[in-house]
């Protein structure tokens, strides 16, 4: 019975949140097209994200190109076929490996700062301060950071797709005497359009997604300085969860789409 | 309320109170509850022009809730509040967000935005309100005045983190004079600073006050403060405006909650 009941109640806060999210994303839509726009803003948001990220994403990209060359070699080998390591890295680093690494990486660094920074200004009533001074606190801070998520994921996907490809093709360089131009071109050529397309637009759900939730949970974040922390903490956790959802769906529909 | 009746030495009406002039800030029957937690139950106030008048209450007896009422920060369960003449909660965005510009809100923990500069800061409220100010181009001599005002001209490039608490204080007010509001609010403003600050900060309200006109609200659970800069008093107890009048007349009273406040 108490058991239920917790369950329940569990159950109930997780629909509660869900519908508070998908609340927060609906006034997203509804105020992104309404001037005035904070243009100077955005463009220093994007400046960050990138500046914030990029040292992660190059070296977990190359990191990941690497291993995954240095894991998959005996296995080719043992089929003859370590000539197809080029189309198998570069199929799998673009469809998947590349924008879910990324992304799970900015949901760390950028879905918690984002999370830790609104929630501090909730708490320390800078938030308040900017509504009395006649700024549209949602416009200047919520709306400019989605868009900067949004704009910049895909961006940072394709950087980190690059990293992890020149990993990649290190390897064969040095175990297998491949040069780096046959490589490349061996990747360019396994990829086709339906391969970077589905990729890229995913990509920009992925950024809406880890936008949607720093802000979320920064925006409303409860009062005193352990808000901030649970904000940033939960932030991660919802935003990284949220991306595997869109993955799984994002896939689904690709999928469909080969078929036809 | 049913104190001010049983003891005459003590009543005033709000209007009654002031010099005559006109109402600015007008409260009536303002009812705020959160889930359980009745705060405010019927508080009833008045600030008239020119007028110092300093809210006093315990910690946690709703008097931030109260100010954040006048600003449309905090929505009211119900009652009325009217700010130069408007009604708060009936405004559309736009209105409001005028009447906004004519109201200083000096924040309890001041508030700055930590991600810009003492400039930026001071810039910020003047991004909305450029009709207001008539200068469009340079808002650096505004920018200068205000800082020139709190005598901290030489702080207009540090981030806030370079700010003790005091000149953070004294930055927050420079940030709610440019506009050059017709009323102040301010919410405990010489909370967590030392003596010799607060009285720095008192005596920086008072000049604002003389060299603009401006009525202010305060609130403060300092008592020393109160009795330098108030005209006249209200004590927020158990969510509505229990007594009335000036620093001495409530500093004698015999009522055990309003003795409470000025014991030393
Ligand atoms: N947003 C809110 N949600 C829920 N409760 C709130 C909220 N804001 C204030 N309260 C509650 O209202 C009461 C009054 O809070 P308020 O901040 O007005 O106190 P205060 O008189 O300003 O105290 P202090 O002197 O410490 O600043 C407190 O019990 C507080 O918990
Ligand atoms: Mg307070």
């Amino acid at each position: 019975m108490g058991k239920t009941a917790t369950l329940f109640k569990g159950a109930k806060k997780f629909f509660i949140e869900i519908g508070d999210l998908s609340y927060f994303g609906a006034r997203f839509f509804k105020e992104v097209f309404k001037p005035p726009f904070e243009f100077k803003e955005l463009m220093r948001q994007c400046y960050q994200m990138g500046n914030r990220s990029l040292m992660l994403v190059t070296v977990t990209g190359f990191i990941i190109g690497l291993v995954l060359t240095l894991q998959s070699r005996p296995t080719l080998i043992q089929f003859g076929a370590v000539s197809w390591m080029p189309n198998m890295v570069g199929i799998s680093i673009v469809r998947e490996i590349g924008p879910v690494i990324t992304a799970l990486i900015c949901a760390g660094r950028i879905a918690s700062g984002i999370g830790a920074e609104l929630g501090s200004m909730r708490v320390t009533e800078q938030i308040d301060a900017m509504e009395v001074s006649g700024t549209n606190p949602f416009k200047y801070l919520v709306i400019t950071r989605i868009m900067a998520t949004t704009l910049m994921l895909p961006i940072l996907v394709i950087y980190g797709d690059l990293v992890a490809l020149y990993g990649s093709a290190l390897v064969e360089n040095l175990k297998g005497d491949v040069s780096f131009q046959l490589y490349f071109n061996t990747v360019f050529d396994a990829l086709s359009f339906s391969d970077l397309v589905p990729a890229t637009i995913k990509s920009f759900f992925f950024g809406f997604a880890i936008g949607l939730v720093g802000c979320y949970k920064g925006y409303y974040s409860k009062k005193g300085t352990a808000g901030v922390g649970v904000a940033a903490n939960t932030a991660v956790v919802m935003a990284s969860l949220l991306l595997f959802v869109v993955d799984f769906i994002a896939v689904f529909i690709s999928d469909i789409f080969y078929e036809l | 309320m049913s104190f001010n009746m049983t003891e005459p030495d003590q009543i005033t009406t709000s209007n009654e109170s002031a010099q005559g002039g006109k109402a600015v800030i007008e409260i009536k029957d303002l009812y705020k509850s959160f889930g359980d937690n009745h705060v405010l139950n019927g508080f009833n106030m008045t600030l008239m022009e020119g007028e110092n008048l300093v809210v006093m209450g315990k910690s946690g007896s709703g008097k931030s809730v109260m100010i954040k009422c006048l600003v449309g920060l905090v929505k009211p369960d119900s009652g009325t509040v009217k700010v130069l003449g408007e009604e708060i909660n009936k405004l559309d965005q736009q209105t409001l967000d005028e009447l906004r510009s004519d109201i200083g809100f000096l924040f309890q923990g001041s508030a700055l935005y930590d991600s810009m500069t003492v400039r930026e800061n001071l810039e910020f409220p003047m991004r909305r309100h450029k009709e207001k100010l008539g200068v469009v181009s340079d808002t650096e001599p505004l920018v200068r005045e205000a800082l020139e005002n709190v005598g901290l001209a030489h702080t207009m490039d540090l981030m806030p983190v370079e700010l003790s608490g005091g000149m953070k204080r004294r930055i927050a007010l420079a940030r709610t004079l440019i506009l050059k509001p017709k009323v102040i609010l301010y919410d405990e403003p010489t909370s967590g600073l030392d003596p010799i600050t607060s009285k720095e900060i008192i005596e920086l309200m008072r000049s604002i006050q003389k060299k603009y006109g401006t009525s202010s609200l305060i609130i403060t659970h300092d008592v020393d403060c109160a009795r330098v800069i108030s005209e006249r008093m209200i004590l927020l107890v158990d969510g509505i405006n229990y007594a009335e009048g000036t620093y001495s007349q409530l500093s004698q009273s015999t009522d055990p909650k309003v003795d409470a406040f000025f014991k030393k």
